[in-house]
C-alpha cells in the first residue's frame, strides 16, 4: 500500500488500482455525512479534483493520486458514508483506477514516509 | 416639545439607542484604562489613519440629531408625495391582505424580527419550525420534493437555478434558453448573472426557438408573464433526453387551482410567495423561493432547514447540508447567497398555516372568477383578450393602450402597458367590486348592480381540464389546524418562546453587529404610504420613495466618503457581486478586461471568494501573519507577479479579527500602483461610523451592511440590504434598472431593491446625526474593549491592536481553554444558552475561537452578566481539567440543559442546581432551550427537509 501527502492510500488490486484516505484523513474530518463520487469511465490526471468529501463541517476534495479511468466506484458509500469513518482502510474505499502510467504507483509515498509525515 | 433643563426625555441618540449610561461610561473606561472616550479612540486608531480622523463635530452635513417624537412629521414630509393606486401590473407583485395577527405578531414583534439566523439550532426551534412549513408549502404546491429557505427575490432565484441547472446537467452546452413569456426583471438578472460565468443567453417562444439539443437548460413562467397556460411538458421530455433541465418560474397562488409544473416535467421551480401576506413595499423585501428533486438537494443554494435528532433522541431542526453554503465552500459554493429572507419566509408560511388549503383555495378562486368576468365583460364590449386559458392575467387589445392608462389613473388603478395598443391586468385578493368598477370605468363601461353578484361569479372558470390541478396539498396537520385568532396568537407566541432574540437577550455575534433596532425606527414600515406601492408604478406616484433613496444615499455618502450609492442589492453578497461588477466594468472601459485576479485575506468571509467566482473572477488568497494582520510582503510579492492581471483587493475593515490594522493605507496604494481596484466589506463599519471613512482610506467601493450598522433587524436571518457606495468614477457602472437595462445590468428584480426597509436605516441616521453616530462607534469600541479586558482574567484572547486594544470585536481563544481536556468549542457556546445567552460567532474567523460583538446598545449590566457567565464557564473548564467533574459527564458536555432533564431521574455526577441555574439565567424567567444538543451528523445522513404527512 502507498499513500499520498493529501492521506489517501493507494493499493493494487488486479490491474487495477483502489484508492481511499487514510485512518488520520478520516478521524481529521469527522463524520463523514455525504461522498460526491465521479461517474465510472470518467478520466482524471494524476492531481485533479475527483471526489468530495463532507462532513457537518467541511468539505474536502479527493485528489487523484494517479492519472487514469474510474473503473469502479464504491457504492455503498452513497448510502452509508459512515463507511468512511468506521472502516477507512478496507470498507470505507472510494473508487478504483485503470492507470493510465502505472509508474505513477511506484513514486508516491511508503508507510514509513508517510508515518513521518503525519507524526 | 417642553423641556425645562438640558436634559430631554426623548433623546434619542444619547437615551435609547446606546445601552451605556453615563455613569457606565465611566466605569467601564476606568477599567479599561483610559480618562475619556476621545483619549480611547486615539489610542485604538493606527497612527497612519489619525489624520484621517472627523474628529469633535462630525459629519455636519448630517444635520441636527431628531428625538423620537419629530421624527414622524418628519418623514411624513419626505414620503408625503407618494400615492398609494390599485396596483394591477402583476409581473410578479399583486396586492395581498397582510392578516392583521401576523401585523401585529410577526411585523411588529421583536422576537421574530431582532432574532438571529437560526445557525445555533437548539435557541432556534421556532423560526425552524415556520421555515419548515415554508418548505413544506413550496413543495407541496410545486409538486418537487424540497425547497430552500429562501432566496432574495424572484429574478435572482431565477439566476440561481439557471446556475444550478448549470452545475447538475450533465449537458456540455453552455447555452441557457428563456422563455419570451418570462417576467422583463427575471431576464434582465438572469443575463447578468450569465455573462461572467460564460453561460450564453438564448431567448425566444418556446414553442419555435427552443432547440432541446442545443441548450443545458431552459427556462419558463408558469402561468406566463402575460398571464397564458402554455402546456411546456413535451419540451420538458424531449429537453430530459438530452440531458438538460427544465425550470419553472412559478406562483404558488395560482398553483392551488393549477397542476403542478413536476406534473409537467420542471425539475426545478422558482418563484416569489410575496403574495402569501407581505406587502408590496415598492419591490421588497419578499421570500424567493426554489424547489427541485432530492436527486439534486445539495446543489441547491442557500439556506434548507432539515429535520434531526437531538441528544435524547427527540426531533429537532436545523439548518442541513452547510457544506454547500459560501462560510464553509467559499470560492467552491454552489452561491454566494447568505442572508436569506428570514421574515417574510415567516410571513408567507404563517399565512399559508393561517388560510390552509381550504382557505388559500378559496382564495384563489376569488380571485380567478373575477379574471374571468373582467375578460367576459371586456369581451362583451368589443375588445379583444389575448388568453382562452390563464389565472388571473389577462392582455387585452386596446387600441391604443396610453389612452387606457391615463383613463386607469383617473380611476386611481395602474395597468401594466405591454405595447402600444396591449394592457396586461393582473388581479389579486385585494381586487374588491369596487376596484372592478374602477377598471371597467377606465374602458369607459359601467357596471350595472346586480353584475358582480359572488353566486353568479362562482360558476366562472377559464383553466382549460389538463390545467386543473387533481393533487392536494399542504395536507400535514399545521395547515389543518383550529384557525381562530385565539389559536393563531398561540401558536405564534409558543414559537417565538422557543427563541431567543435581541428582546430577551444579547446576542454577542461578532461580524453580526446585532444592535438596538428600535420602535421608532421600524414603525414606519406598516404604514400604507409605504406599503401598499408596487415597484412598477408610475415615476409620479412613488416620488416620495425618491426622495426618501435620494436623502438616505446623500447621508450614506457623506458618512462613508463616497460619491454615489445603489440601493438594489438585497444583501450583502449581491452587494460584493454588485461591486465586483462595477469593477469590472470600470476595467473593460479602460480596454483593460484581462485584470482577473481578486487577492482576497484568508480570513476573508467566505462570500467574499464566492462572489468573486461569481463574478468571474479567479480568487488568489492572501496569507495572515500570525498576530492576524494581512501579510504585506507575501500581498507585494502577488501583486508584482500579476500586476496587469490583478482587479480589485477585497479586504474587511476593521479586519475580520476585529482589529484595525495599520496596513491599510498601504494595501490600497499597492493596489492602486498596479491599475487595481480596492473593495471594502462593510461587514465591520459599525467600528468606523462617524470616525473614520472608508472613501477617505483609498477604497473604491464597498457595500454596507444595512441590516447590521444601520440599524435594519436581522429578521432572524433576512432581510438584509447591502447597498454599494462607490467613488465617482465607478458611478456608471452601477447596477442598472431592470427594466431598462442600464448601468452594468440589474442584480434584483426591482431598481430599489427592499424599498420597504431603507426607511429603517434612514430614521436612525436621522435620528443620530453626526455626534450620535460617532458616540455609537465610540461606545461600541468601548463596549467590546470592556469585554475584552475582563475576559483576559480568565480568557485569552487571539489578536489586538495598539496598547492591546480590538476594534469593535474581540476573538476569544477557547482552543486555550480546553487545550487537554475532550471539551469542544460548541460545549461552551451551548453552556451559554443555559446562562440565557445566545452564543457568539463561533469557529470564524478562526476555527474553534469564539468571537464576541457587544455593540454599542448593550448596557453594562448585560455585559457583566455576560462575563460573569463566561467566568463561570471558565471555572467549570478548569473543573474539567483539574478532574473535580467528570470529563465526559458535566455540565459543559450535556448543555444546553432542558425541563426534560431536570424532571428526569437525575444521575449525572454535578447537582441539578449547577446544570440548570448557572449565574447568567434570570431564575423567574429562565430561558429554556426547547430541545437537547442537536445531532448534526443524524441530520446530514438522513436528509429530511419537509413535513411528512
Amino acid at each position: 500500500m502507498k499513500y499520498t501527502e493529501d492521506h489517501e492510500w493507494v493499493r493494487k488490486d488486479g490491474d487495477l488500482f483502489v484508492v481511499g484516505i487514510t485512518e488520520y484523513a478520516a478521524e481529521e474530518l469527522g463524520d463523514v455525512v455525504f461522498v460526491d463520487m465521479p461517474e465510472e469511465g470518467e478520466e482524471f490526471a494524476q492531481g485533479d479534483d475527483v471526489a468530495v468529501i463532507e462532513s457537518v463541517k467541511a468539505a474536502s476534495e479527493l485528489i487523484s493520486p494517479m492519472s487514469g479511468t474510474i473503473a469502479e466506484i464504491n457504492e455503498e458509500l452513497d448510502e452509508n458514508p459512515a463507511l468512511v469513518n468506521e472502516d477507512p482502510i478496507d470498507k470505507g474505499w472510494f473508487f478504483k483506477i485503470e492507470a493510465s502510467d502505472p509508474d505513477e504507483y511506484e513514486n508516491l509515498l511508503s508507510e514509513k514516509e508517510y508515518q513521518e509525515l503525519i507524526s | 416639545m417642553i423641556s425645562d433643563s438640558s436634559y430631554d426625555p426623548y433623546n434619542f441618540a444619547k437615551l435609547r439607542h446606546v445601552g451605556p449610561s453615563a455613569k457606565e461610561i465611566t466605569e467601564m473606561l476606568k477599567v479599561v484604562g483610559y480618562e475619556s472616550l476621545d483619549h480611547l479612540i486615539d489610542a485604538v486608531l493606527p497612527t497612519r489613519l489619525k489624520n484621517l480622523h472627523l474628529g469633535d463635530d462630525p459629519l455636519p452635513e448630517l444635520g441636527k440629531p431628531l428625538t423620537e417624537v419629530e421624527l414622524p412629521d418628519e418623514l411624513h414630509q419626505l414620503i408625503g408625495d407618494n400615492q398609494s393606486f390599485t396596483s394591477l401590473i402583476g409581473m410578479g407583485f399583486y396586492g395581498t391582505i397582510t392578516p392583521p395577527v401576523l401585523v401585529r405578531n410577526i411585523l411588529e414583534n421583536p422576537a421574530w424580527y431582532t432574532a438571529y439566523t437560526p445557525y445555533q439550532p437548539e435557541i432556534s426551534q421556532g423560526r425552524l419550525e415556520v421555515l419548515l412549513n415554508f418548505q413544506t408549502i413550496v413543495s407541496d404546491l410545486t409538486g418537487l420534493d424540497c425547497a430552500n429557505a429562501s432566496l432574495l427575490d424572484e429574478a435572482s432565484a431565477g439566476a440561481e437555478a439557471m446556475a444550478m441547472a448549470y452545475r447538475v446537467s450533465r449537458s456540455k452546452s453552455n447555452k441557457f434558453f428563456i422563455g419570451s413569456r418570462c417576467h422583463p426583471q427575471t431576464k434582465a438578472v438572469i443575463r447578468t448573472r450569465a455573462a461572467p460565468l460564460g453561460i450564453e443567453i438564448i431567448e425566444g417562444c418556446p414553442f419555435e426557438d427552443l432547440n432541446p439539443v442545443e441548450v443545458f437548460g431552459a427556462l419558463f413562467q408558469y402561468p406566463g408573464t402575460f398571464g397564458h397556460l402554455s402546456d411546456f411538458s413535451g419540451l420538458a421530455e424531449e429537453l430530459k433526453k438530452n440531458k438538460a433541465i427544465t425550470i419553472f418560474a412559478t406562483d404558488l397562488m395560482a398553483l392551488t387551482l393549477l397542476k403542478e409544473p413536476a406534473a409537467f416535467g420542471a425539475d426545478i421551480c422558482i418563484g416569489s410567495t410575496q403574495r402569501f401576506g407581505m406587502p408590496l413595499g415598492f419591490g421588497g423585501p419578499h421570500a424567493a423561493f426554489i424547489s427541485t428533486s432530492m436527486k439534486f438537494v445539495r446543489q441547491l443554494p442557500g439556506r434548507i432547514v432539515g429535520v434531526s435528532k437531538d441528544s435524547r433522541g427527540k426531533p429537532a431542526l436545523r439548518l442541513a447540508l452547510q457544506t454547500r453554503e459560501q462560510h464553509i465552500r467559499r470560492q467552491k459554493a454552489t452561491s454566494n447567497i447568505c442572508t436569506a429572507q428570514v421574515l417574510p419566509a415567516v410571513v408567507a408560511s404563517l399565512y399559508g398555516v393561517l388560510h390552509g388549503p381550504i382557505g388559500l383555495k378559496a382564495i384563489a378562486k376569488g380571485i380567478h372568477n373575477r379574471t374571468v368576468w373582467l375578460k367576459k365583460k371586456l369581451e362583451n364590449n368589443g375588445l379583444e383578450v389575448d388568453q382562452k386559458g390563464f389565472f388571473d392575467t389577462i392582455s387585452v387589445d386596446v387600441g391604443d393602450s396610453s389612452k387606457v392608462i391615463t383613463n386607469g389613473l383617473k380611476n386611481g388603478v395602474n395597468f401594466r402597458q405591454i405595447d402600444a395598443k396591449t394592457i396586461g391586468i393582473s388581479l389579486d385578493e385585494t381586487t374588491t367590486s369596487e376596484v372592478l368598477e374602477r377598471v371597467c370605468l377606465s374602458f369607459d363601461l359601467e357596471v350595472k348592480k346586480d353584475e358582480l353578484r359572488s353566486s353568479d361569479l362562482k360558476s366562472l372558470n377559464a383553466i382549460p381540464e389538463k390545467f386543473v390541478r387533481t393533487t392536494e396539498f399542504m395536507q400535514n396537520p399545521v395547515f389543518n389546524m383550529n384557525r381562530s385568532e385565539a389559536a393563531m396568537t398561540r401558536y405564534i407566541r409558543q414559537l417565538a418562546d422557543r427563541d431567543l432574540a435581541l428582546d430577551r437577550t444579547m446576542i454577542p455575534l461578532g461580524s453580526c453587529t446585532m444592535k438596538l433596532n428600535a420602535t421608532t425606527e421600524m414603525a414606519p414600515i406598516t404604514q400604507p404610504q409605504l406599503t401598499n406601492i408596487h415597484p412598477y408604478a408610475p415615476e409620479e406616484q412613488v416620488s416620495g420613495y425618491k426622495k426618501l433613496i435620494d436623502d438616505l444615499s446623500q447621508r450614506l455618502c457623506a458618512i462613508t466618503g463616497f460619491d454615489g450609492f445603489s440601493v438594489q442589492p438585497n444583501s450583502g453578497a449581491q452587494g460584493e457581486f454588485a461591486g465586483l461588477m462595477a469593477i469590472k466594468g470600470y476595467h473593460n472601459s479602460l480596454g483593460e478586461s484581462q485584470r482577473e485576479i481578486v487577492l482576497i485575506p484568508k480570513s476573508a468571509h467566505g462570500t467574499n471568494a464566492a462572489s468573486a467566482v461569481l463574478a468571474g473572477l479567479k480568487v488568489i488568497e492572501i496569507n495572515t501573519n500570525e498576530d492576524g494582520t494581512i501579510d504585506i510582503k507575501h500581498m507585494r510579492d502577488l501583486v508584482e507577479e500579476n500586476a496587469d492581471a490583478i482587479s480589485a483587493v477585497m479586504v474587511t475593515y476593521p479586519s475580520t479579527h476585529g482589529v484595525f490594522e495599520g496596513s491599510i493605507t498601504e494595501v490600497c496604494e499597492l493596489i492602486h500602483g498596479v491599475g487595481g481596484q480596492v473593495y471594502m466589506d462593510g461587514a465591520n463599519l459599525n467600528a468606523m461610523v462617524g470616525i473614520l471613512r472608508p472613501g477617505d482610506i483609498g477604497v473604491d467601493v464597498s457595500h454596507l451592511n444595512l441590516h447590521k450598522t444601520f440599524c435594519i433587524p436581522h429578521g432572524g436571518g433576512g432581510p438584509g440590504v447591502g447597498p454599494i457606495g462607490v467613488k465617482s468614477h465607478l458611478i456608471p457602472f452601477l447596477p442598472g434598472d431592470p427594466l431598462k437595462g442600464d448601468g452594468s445590468g440589474a442584480i434584483s428584480a426591482t431598481e430599489y431593491g427592499s424599498a420597504l426597509v431603507l426607511v429603517i436605516s434612514w430614521a436612525f441616521i436621522k435620528l443620530m446625526a453626526g455626534k450620535g453616530l460617532s458616540l455609537a462607534t465610540k461606545l461600541a469600541i468601548l463596549n467590546a474593549n470592556y469585554v475584552t479586558k475582563k475576559l483576559r482574567e480568565k480568557y485569552e484572547i487571539c489578536y489586538s491592536g495598539n496598547e492591546g486594544l480590538v476594534a469593535h470585536e474581540c476573538i476569544v481563544d477557547t482552543r486555550v481553554s480546553i487545550e487537554g481536556t475532550d471539551l469542544v468549542i460548541d460545549d461552551i457556546a451551548k453552556r451559554l444558552i443555559d446562562n440565557g445567552f445566545h452564543p457568539p460567532t463561533m469557529s470564524f474567523p478562526v476555527a474553534g475561537t469564539l468571537m464576541v460583538e457587544p455593540t454599542e446598545s448593550e448596557p453594562k449590566a448585560e455585559l457583566d452578566r455576560f462575563i460573569s457567565a463566561m467566568f463561570a464557564i471558565a471555572d467549570e473548564i478548569s473543573a474539567v481539567k483539574a478532574g473535580t467533574i467528570d470529563k465526559e459527564n458535566n455540565p459543559l458536555t450535556n448543555a444546553p440543559h432542558t425541563l426534560e432533564d431536570l424532571v428526569s431521574e437525575w444521575d449525572r455526577p454535578y447537582s441539578r442546581e449547577d446544570a440548570c441555574l448557572p449565574v447568567g439565567s434570570f431564575r423567574p424567567d429562565r430561558y429554556w432551550s426547547p430541545v437537547n444538543r442537536v445531532d448534526n451528523v443524524y441530520g446530514d445522513r438522513n436528509l429530511v427537509c419537509t413535513r411528512k404527512y
